[in-house]
């Protein structure tokens, strides 16, 4: 078994009485998609927000590649390779699509300390830009507010801005969230493709989806891990299913 | 040094201080229960004053003064809310600061048109002139005292308010969560035209209050207003115990910083240097004092956490 | 009627040319004084619009840079005119009369206090960050009352204008055209950086700071520069301000002033290149025009502005393009 690209130790992570986040170790390797699933207030948004640096764990550490990157800021962790999505869009609303895009590749490449050649006439920036925006079908619209972007492009501009930083891992949260039947397949697609470039940890709340592209599936619940393994072992699960459906399932 | 000045020195900073929360209290309550920066607080000041001062001329009450002033000053917020503040409530603050800088700018005009430029004086009443002999033989000056007696009152009454009182719950519930309130039945807007209303009357008061002591003239309010925003930014924004702290804070650095800095710096240098830095770093004492509190607690004392 | 904003904003410079042309042909040495004014407060403006417009946060404090630059000449002149020696500890020096000299180090020492004082208040953002600016500058305001040696509560007078190399500054239309070249200059730079990654990456920061931070930037260091250009700019206008009044005081420092430099922005639009140019205009025309009408000229403008920010939220170039609030 090869090392994992990203892993948690041992996070823990209370607010007042409440535990959100109890004693979480995972990993994700290479070439994988590794789903996290769980009912609502399970806690994963706050495990989300542990490993991509916007909440500090009471305790426990966060590695990627190997290196312990529990005490990055938000910026130095998708400088060391995280890619994430966020479960509602964190978009310049008044901005081009493009332009969104190309924020991404300014933070991938040289970094905003350039002031005199216009951004938008930088190739190298462009370049990487659409790209992303092309592997994501959003090439039509590049030149479109994201305001007036529907909600499932806004959910693609998400992906491809996380693609212009060519992560090492990528964090997804929720991207399937309100694409409907139509997109959520084509997203389906496009992420079962996009895992032998980087892995996904996914956390996702559209079960076919989840269990048509994980490789391995972890359930939280009340902040713990109660159980991982493959789609087919987390469906037959004793633990699983009282914890979903009550004691008398 | 006496004791004696060290402790009149500090009943000075405790009054500047009851003074400053008088209008510090305002104007956290109204940006924690409707989430606005109201510039104008300082010409709710000003119109207190000069109420007072009117009214004094008329009758010679001092009583009624402060009646007017505090009715007057209701008054102008309430219909201030009503006419533009309303209007600002979901508005960018951008907007809500030029707005309330815009009625700044009526008000003050406004008063010198209705008053002309010179200052108007208001006397302190007959009964309360004079110095009284405090425990330890220190005379200090009776008004004042009474001023920290009104501050310390105003204080107490606010806090038995905003804990014990119907309307207290609903000003708390509005600052958590303003659907829920309207949820409940209450009238946001009757409710925010009150709690307004009511931080004018004590922007008012503190206005014909400090009137007596100071002179009362347009532009009055702003050197005020702004000390104000320095308390809640350190007492924590929203926060009536943080106003209540910081503003006492504020005063005495104020007050002691003036006094006490030049003496401090005397001991280092000759006299005059000694004066002139002495009396410019205590110009800048308070907002040191705020800097410091921003590094250890950038959303103040008691300000919730960002 | 529906305008093009660059037809607007060509219209505003070209009439910032003819005006005072005009005036020098008809011999009204005031009115180019005036327009002076209008492009020096609009520099100011244009500093404050790099933190406000692209950065959207609210500086409430800019007087700080302006008076900052007002005195940086005004103290460098005194000791020019007066042969004294300004000991500054590390070194001396007898201060100069030289402009250029002037605005570099006015941008300096502007720059400087804005970087150290932006460490403390870009840690706070929203209400808190217009209190702490309006404090900031509050603070300054009474140092300045209380700097004896620089005149105190009266201000300090420059007897000359200072110098600039083949012009004699004196005459209004050539001071007028030092100003008015070195805010095109500054224009132009503005536009450079509103296009440039750092003005997209700025501008994308006001919009989401959580982006920003997840494609790899530090939002803090971003707001940081912005405010250094920001305060840099207002204080080589503070410094032009000074010269033009030949006189600096506590006043450059005033709440009132920073409010005003808002104003502007406002008036002529948020965001937009060249909102406050627009807008310093009309505030000195109005100034001008009102004041001459009625003592209380203030009311009429605390009416005018209540109706802009309640009805015409573009400001003026929005009402002309029919686009409101754009952000270039």
């Amino acid at each position: 078994m090869s090392d994992p690209i990203l892993a948690t130790r041992n996070l823990k992570k209370s607010f007042g009485a409440l535990i959100a986040t109890d004693d979480v170790s995972i990993d994700l390797k290479a070439g994988e998609i590794h789903a996290i699933i769980g009912p609502n207030g399970a806690g994963k948004s706050t495990l989300i927000n542990q490993i991509c640096g916007g909440l500090r764990p009471d305790s426990g550490s966060v590695a990627l590649l190997g290196c312990d990157i529990s005490d990055y800021s938000t910026g130095a962790r998708a400088r060391a390779g995280l890619g994430r999505t966020f479960q509602i869009s964190e978009l310049a609303m008044e901005d081009s699509v493009l332009e969104n895009a190309v924020l991404g590749a300014i933070g991938a490449g040289a970094g905003p300390w350039k002031f005199w050649k216009s951004a938008l006439k930088t190739q190298g920036l462009t370049d990487r830009a659409e790209a992303a925006l092309a592997r994501v079908g959003l090439s039509d619209q590049r030149d479109m507010k994201v305001a007036n972007l529907s909600h499932g492009q806004r959910r693609q501009l998400e992906v491809a801005v996380s693609l212009t930083l060519s992560p090492k891992a990528f964090i997804m949260d929720e991207p399937m969230a309100g694409l409907g039947a139509e997109g959520s397949k084509t997203m389906t697609g496009f992420l079962d493709g996009l895992r032998s470039e980087a892995p996904i940890l996914l956390v996702e709340h559209d079960m076919d989806a989840v269990f048509a592209l994980a490789d391995r599936i972890s359930v939280l619940v009340y902040g713990k891990i109660i159980a991982t393994g493959r789609a087919d072992e987390i469906r037959a699960s004793k633990v699983v299913r009282e914890a979903y459906l009550g004691d008398a399932a | 040094m006496s004791s004696i000045l060290v402790i009149e020195q500090i009943l000075n900073g405790l009054q500047f201080g009851v003074m400053l929360f008088l209008m510090a209290a305002g104007l956290t309550l109204i940006f924690g229960v409707m989430g606005l920066i109201n510039l104008a607080h300082g010409s709710l000041y000003m119109i207190g004053a000069f109420a007072a001062a009117a009214v004094a001329g008329a009758t010679g009450s001092f009583f009624l003064a402060l009646v007017a002033a505090l009715v007057a000053a209701a008054v102008a917020g309430a219909i201030v809310e009503m006419v533009v503040i309303r209007r600002l409530y979901n508005a960018a603050h951008l907007d809500q600061v030029l707005a309330t800088f815009a009625l700044i700018l009526i008000f003050s005009e406004g008063t010198r048109w209705v008053f002309g430029s010179f200052p108007l004086f208001l006397d302190i009443p007959n009964a309360l002139s004079g110095p009284v002999t405090l425990p330890g033989g220190i005379q200090y000056p009776l008004y004042r005292l009474t001023l920290i007696a009104i501050g310390l009152a105003v204080a107490l009454g606010l806090w038995l308010l905003i804990e014990r009182t119907r309307i207290g719950i609903q000003i708390r519930a509005g600052e958590n969560d303003r659907e829920m309130i309207g949820a409940l039945g209450v009238d946001i807007s009757k409710l925010y035209t009150l709690v307004f209303a009511l931080g004018a009357a004590l922007a008012g008061l503190a206005g014909a209050l400090v009137g007596a002591i100071q002179s009362v003239q347009v532009g009055m309010g702003e050197p005020v207003l702004i000390l104000a925003f320095v308390v809640i930014v350190i007492g924590g924004i929203g926060s009536i115990r943080g106003a209540f702290i910081g503003a006492l804070l504020v005063g005495l650095t104020d007050t002691l910083g003036g006094v006490f800095l030049p003496e401090i710096f005397k001991l280092f240098m000759d006299s005059g240097a000694a004066q002139k830095s002495g009396s410019a770093l205590a110009s800048m004492s308070i907002y040191l004092l705020m800097g410091m509190v921003l590094i250890w607690r950038p959303t103040g004392l008691f300000g919730a956490r960002a | 009627m529906r305008v093009k904003e660059k037809h607007v904003n060509a219209l505003v410079i070209i009439g910032l040319i003819a005006l005072p042309l005009f005036a020098l042909i008809s011999d009204e040495p005031f009115t180019i004084t005036l327009a002076t004014r209008a492009v020096i407060l609009a520099l100011a403006a244009v500093g404050l619009n790099i933190i406000l417009g692209m950065g959207g946060l609210v500086s409430f404090g800019h007087a700080l840079f302006f008076g900052i630059g007002g005195y940086t000449m005004g103290i460098l002149a005194y000791h020019a005119q007066t042969y004294t020696t300004l000991d500054l500890g590390l070194f001396a020096t007898g201060g100069t009369e030289f402009m250029p000299v002037i605005w570099v180090v006015a941008m300096v020492v502007s720059a400087v206090l804005a970087y150290l004082i932006g460490l403390l208040v870009l840690r706070t953002s929203g209400v808190y960050f217009i209190m702490i600016t309006l404090a900031f500058a509050q603070m300054f305001y009474y140092f300045a009352i209380s700097w004896a040696q620089y005149g105190g509560e009266d201000g300090l007078s420059i007897y000359v204008r200072n110098d600039f190399p083949g012009l004699n500054t004196l005459v209004p239309i050539q001071f007028f055209c030092i100003c008015f070249v070195i805010l095109c200059l500054v224009l132009f730079l503005k536009a450079r950086l509103q296009n440039s990654p750092f003005g997209l990456a700025l501008n994308a920061m006001r919009q989401t700071a959580t982006r920003v931070e997840t494609v790899g930037l530090n939002p803090m260091k971003l707001k940081l520069l912005a405010f250094v250009i920001s305060g840099a700019i207002t204080g080589l206008a503070g410094a032009l301000f000074a010269d033009l009044n030949r006189f600096v005081s506590p006043t450059m420092f005033s709440w009132q002033l920073s409010g005003e430099l808002i104003v502007l922005i406002i008036i002529g639009g948020v965001g937009r290149l060249m909102g406050p140019v627009i807008g310093a205009c009309i505030f000195v025309a109005l100034e001008h025009f009102l004041s001459g009408l009625t003592e209380f000229w203030h009311i009429y403008l605390g009416l005018i502005l209540l109706g802009i920010v309640l009805f015409a939220r573009g400001g003026v170039i929005g009402l002309l393009t029919g686009k409101e609030g754009a952000h270039v």
